[in-house]
């Protein structure tokens, strides 16, 4: 997009790849990397434990055939990625890792984390599948399992204060990632979903939280003062469609380019990096490892049952963020996405009735064509409600 | 408004042609094969030569189908979901839901009351409930498509299990080989098809009248079964391959 400042994205954009030298620096300098896959991994005790964590989730499609040897063909996308950076060891960031943290959300990762657990050390979390009570004690167990499996590993200690300064920590950044996508909520939007994304990928990858927020501040400053004197790369006419799903990243955001590239613009994404993300941790309560456990218990994934607090979040972001249509991204082999689908379809059509389009594919580029069809045809219903010809 | 105008619809295995002025003056059929562009100029050529008009007076060319994006004169490019509807409605304002069953992928489309799209549902990446799946499976029995029907007419169907292109033709030699008629693997075909068909409506709301559009639905067998399986009876429209191209003559003409 050639209106945004182009420094402050430069920066931003080639983030990965400069943050990969620095993260070798620090680990000589003796610091400890815990590589993460999923939201649910509570970032504030990998922090409190004076570690670094690096996000880990795969989103390309180079190393699935490798993976395809050992696993399953018609398996998610995203497990076979993940896996298959981790059995060929062309990650760096999974290269540089000490320590993993997976959970038990859906049977595919889980299986495969058996398997990854022979090539490096990982923990993993027995998450619940259900958001009460008594999952809540049971989830706070699981986070005290990992205090003292970060402890020992790295031979620290992890204190209240070290937690509460963590939970700070990681507010702070929830709050800039926020500020950031809220900016999108202008009609229209100053940025596009696909630098929207570019930077929410890429800022997983920092090595210093405080300055990846500073930096993500400034970009939101500079969108800001773009879209008050009205600098777009959109116009009013623009379909507007919120994104939701399984995660996407940099690698697997072909149909975030194909919405784009046939003119639409992806304001929200109600996925796993971005806006699932932004709820804060309560602060300041007496017991801090409870209120880490109690905001990552809600987080509303479908590996969830039931999982009402998604579509109640997508109905909302949707009307927030002004959409004009709602498209789900499954990917081919998540079964609890690909069901849930039908039900978030029906919930919305009873509600809001937005126009709805559900997408499933994988990282490859085969079905290109057909899902040019499809996108196409999508923007095509939103452009004749917009009043466009 | 365009006096004259044309759609074109190049698809993977048929390229069409109409020449639309507030009636349907010129149509051509003509095999995609391997030049898509080729394809669409010779269909737009005989539409013209059809219709006695020189392809100077055409105002508006609008594309669509697979090969949309491979010609420089089109005006305006438009999927095929749209310009089925936009062909079907013209042709039946009663219809609410769309058929489709091209070459390379079906469709399912709904309709609203003014003939705008609401919904529609796309088979997935495989080939199965296809134009090709059965060009294929008709390959294996050794008959064209047209002869496909007349095998199947009143034949009791085979059960087939699978709906994949690749092990649905193993199947068919399996049974061939067992003994096994070719009436009722033929009728087994066309059974499977119109499942396929069912399961994809299933998944949007049907309402209203249906209009089954595309090559496929030619062939009246094919139209029977189908609309067996949907328990209504279907709108087959005089010339069904057409629909597409007329669409899109149609949102040329609107402009
Ligand atoms: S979709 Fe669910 S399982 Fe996957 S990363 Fe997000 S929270 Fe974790
Ligand atoms: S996208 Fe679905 S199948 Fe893939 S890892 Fe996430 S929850 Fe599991």
């Amino acid at each position: 997009m050639t209106m945004m400042k182009a420094e402050t994205f430069a920066e931003i954009a080639s983030l990965r790849e400069r943050n990969v030298i620095a993260l070798k620096e620090a680990k000589e300098a003796g610091a400890r990397v815990v590589g993460t896959y999923c939201l649910y991994s509570p970032a504030e005790l990998i922090v409190a434990a004076g570690a670094i964590p690096v996000s880990l989730c795969g989103t390309s499609q180079n190393p699935v055939p490798v993976a395809e040897k050992v696993l399953p063909r018609n398996l998610c996308p995203l497990i076979k990625s993940s896996y298959g950076f981790a059995v060929t060891d062309t990650c760096p960031y999974f290269h540089l890792s000490d320590l993993l943290i997976a959970e038990t959300t859906c049977d595919g990762k889980k299986k495969m984390y058996e398997l990854m657990g022979e090539i490096k050390p990982l923990h993993l979390m027995q998450l619940p599948q259900v958001q009460d009570e008594a999952a809540l004690d049971y989830w706070v167990l699981e986070l005290k399992r990992m205090v003292r499996r970060l402890e020992n590993a790295f031979g620290v200690k992890i204190t209240e204060d070290a937690l509460h300064d963590a939970i700070r920590l990681c507010n702070d950044e929830r709050r800039s990632l926020q500020a950031l996508q809220d900016v999108c909520r202008q009609k229209p939007a100053p940025i596009s979903g696909q630098d929207l994304l570019t930077v929410l990928h890429n800022r997983g990858f920092s090595v210093n939280k405080r300055d990846a927020i500073a930096l993500v501040d400034r970009l939101t400053k500079e969108l800001q003062d773009m879209a008050v004197a009205g600098v777009s790369p959109f116009s009013a006419k623009t379909p507007r469609i919120l994104l939701t799903g399984v995660p996407v990243g940099i690698g697997s955001d072909k149909v975030v380019r194909m919405v784009e590239e046939s003119g639409g613009n992806i304001v929200c994404f109600e996925s796993c990096g971005a806006y699932k993300k932004v709820e804060p941790v309560e602060e300041g309560t007496a017991d801090p490892l409870l209120a880490i456990a109690e905001r990552y218990l809600r987080i509303p994934c479908s590996c969830m049952s039931p999982n009402q607090g998604r579509f109640e979040l997508v109905e909302r972001l949707a009307r927030e963020f002004r959409a004009d249509g709602v498209i789900d991204l499954t990917w081919q082999g998540c079964h609890t996405y690909n069901i849930e689908s039908y039900s978030l379809k029906k919930y919305l059509q009873e509600r809001s009735g937005i126009p709805f389009l559900q997408i499933e594919t994988d990282y490859s580029e085969s079905d290109a064509g057909q899902l040019k069809v499809r996108i196409e045809a999508f923007l095509e219903i939103l452009h004749r409600s917009l009043g466009a010809t | 408004m365009t006096r004259l105008a044309a759609g074109i619809d190049i698809g993977s295995m048929a390229t069409k042609a109409v020449i639309f002025d507030g009636e349907v003056r010129g149509e051509a059929v003509v095999p995609t094969g391997w030049e898509p562009r080729e394809a669409g100029l010779r269909a737009l050529r005989e539409a013209l030569v059809g219709a006695g008009l020189s392809e100077g007076r055409v105002e508006r060319v609008v594309g669509t189908g697979y090969g949309r994006v491979s010609l420089p004169i089109f005006d305006r490019k438009v999927t095929e979901i749209t310009c089925h509807a936009r062909g079907a409605y013209h042709l039946n304002a009663g219809t609410r839901t769309v058929i489709d069953i091209g070459g390379q992928d079906s469709k399912v489309i709904v309709l609203n009351h003014d003939g705008a799209v609401a919904d529609f549902i796309m088979n997935d990446k495989c080939a199965a409930g296809t134009g090709r799946f059965l060009q294929v499976m008709a390959g294996v029995l050794d008959v064209t498509l047209d002869g496909l029907g007349v095998l199947a007419a009143n034949a009791e169907p085979a059960s087939l299990s699978s709906m994949c292109t690749v092990f649905a033709e193993s199947e068919i030699v399996g049974l061939l080989a067992a003994g096994a008629g070719k009436e009722a693997i033929a009728a087994g075909i066309l059974a499977s098809i119109a499942q396929r068909i069912q399961g994809l409506a299933g998944r949007v709301s049907v309402l209203g009248e249906i209009t089954f559009t595309g090559g496929t639905a030619r062939n009246p067998e094919i139209c029977e079964v189908v609309a067996a399986h949907l328990g209504v009876p279907l709108h087959i429209p005089a010339n069904p391959q057409l629909v597409g191209a007329l669409g899109a003559a149609l949102i040329g003409w609107d402009a």
